[in-house]
């Protein structure tokens, strides 16, 4: 018997129409073909989705938790990047 | 699955001999989905790699739901007040009408494939026909389980091709398989007499009609899977009259262990 492990997918489902494809989780399988048939026997079962996305795990880069303070911690203190920080003026309908 | 009951004066549309014959073959259709659906679900919590334990539990259940609707309304066309329980599980081999095929054990996971993907290719082919069936309430049960038995065949047959092109092993598996489970193939379309009388009144779809599109699906998969088709093998029937393999027999003994123990018995 030829013991080789299949390699891992990421799993992406959308679960209605005009949502996004979310991640649900992974699985292995030997080819992308083999990925979406497993992950709608693994993760549509109780009517979850309506498309699937498989993208193997190798091609998922990411970012390295050492550089979390450096990325996200200097967003901290800029609330005028939400648009709730400007006053929207009275004559601006439709906002 | 749950196909609402038509209505009860459909059921007395048909005369007392009809009604008997389909009695006996919507039992046929049950017992089929049954025994197949109980093979693979052995399979749960043993299969190769969990993706595919899911996979096969998944189209047990399936077949499971269809058995249901099925039994429902063979009760109703028995007419003796009986449920689908007494049905499954309280009738002996002789009287069990699936053909051999869906007994035959599960062997390793090629063999497996193999049953399946011989059952699929008929099961799919056979209730897109059946969806135009004069019969109301075998068209609507066909109409449910036609899109499941779509992918119950995509399954069988992306497993069939790659396991005959596959790897050294795989193959010989397969062939193995194939060289066994060949002969139980060719029951699924060879009409008993009761299914010679519905075809002719117009319930099921003529057999004959099927052949062209299995066929062409079956050439396809196997020339893909690199898999001769194989040839002038001696078709075994009788399970569709009753004349099982001694398997059948093992398998209702674990099937139908609860009820015949404690008799009536609910979840």
């Amino acid at each position: 018997m030829t013991q080789s492990e299949w390699p891992l997918w990421e799993v992406f489902i959308r679960s209605k129409q005009g949502l996004d494809h979310k991640h649900v989780g992974s699985l292995h399988a030997a080819d992308a073909t083999m990925a979406i048939q497993n992950a709608r026997d693994v993760y549509t079962r109780r009517l979850e989705g309506i498309s699937i996305w498989v993208v193997e795990s190798k091609h998922v880069h990411a970012s390295n938790p050492d550089d979390a303070e450096a990325f996200f911690d200097p967003a901290n203190d800029k609330v005028y990047r939400h648009p709730t920080f400007y006053d929207v003026p009275a004559s601006i309908k439709h906002m | 699955m749950q196909v609402a009951p038509s209505e009860t004066s459909a059921l007395n549309n048909y005369v007392p001999e009809l009604r008997q014959q389909l009695f006996h073959y919507v039992l046929q259709l049950a017992d089929t989905s049954l025994i197949l659906g109980h093979r693979l679900s052995e399979w749960c919590g043993h299969g190769p790699v969990l993706e595919q334990d899911l996979a096969m539990a998944n189209i047990a259940l399936d077949l499971l739901g269809e058995t249901r609707s099925l039994y429902q309304y063979a009760a109703e066309l028995e007419g003796k007040g009986g449920t689908e329980d007494d049905l499954a599980f309280l009738r002996i081999a002789t009287e069990y009408r699936n053909p051999l095929l869906v007994e035959q054990p599960n062997g390793d996971f090629a063999a497996t494939v193999a049953r399946q993907f011989l059952f699929d290719n008929f099961h799919y082919h056979f209730l897109r026909e059946l969806h135009a069936s004069t019969d109301e309430r075998l068209a609507a049960i066909a109409e449910k389980a036609v899109k499941e038995a779509a992918y119950h065949l995509k399954w069988t047959s992306e497993w069939l091709i790659r396991l005959g092109d596959g790897t050294e092993e795989s193959r010989q598996r397969l062939d193995q398989a194939l060289a066994s489970l060949w002969r139980y193939s060719g029951e699924l379309t060879t009409p008993t007499a009761t299914e010679k009388a519905l075809q002719a009144a117009g319930i099921i779809p003529d057999y004959a009609g099927l052949l062209p599109k299995m066929e062409a699906h079956l050439n396809h998969v196997f020339q893909e899977a690199t898999v001769p088709v194989p040839q002038g093998v001696f078709m075994m029937t009788g399970g569709k009259e009753g004349r099982h393999s001694e398997h059948l027999g093992y398998i209702l003994a674990e099937l139908q262990y609860m009820q015949r123990t404690y008799p009536g018995m609910k979840w």
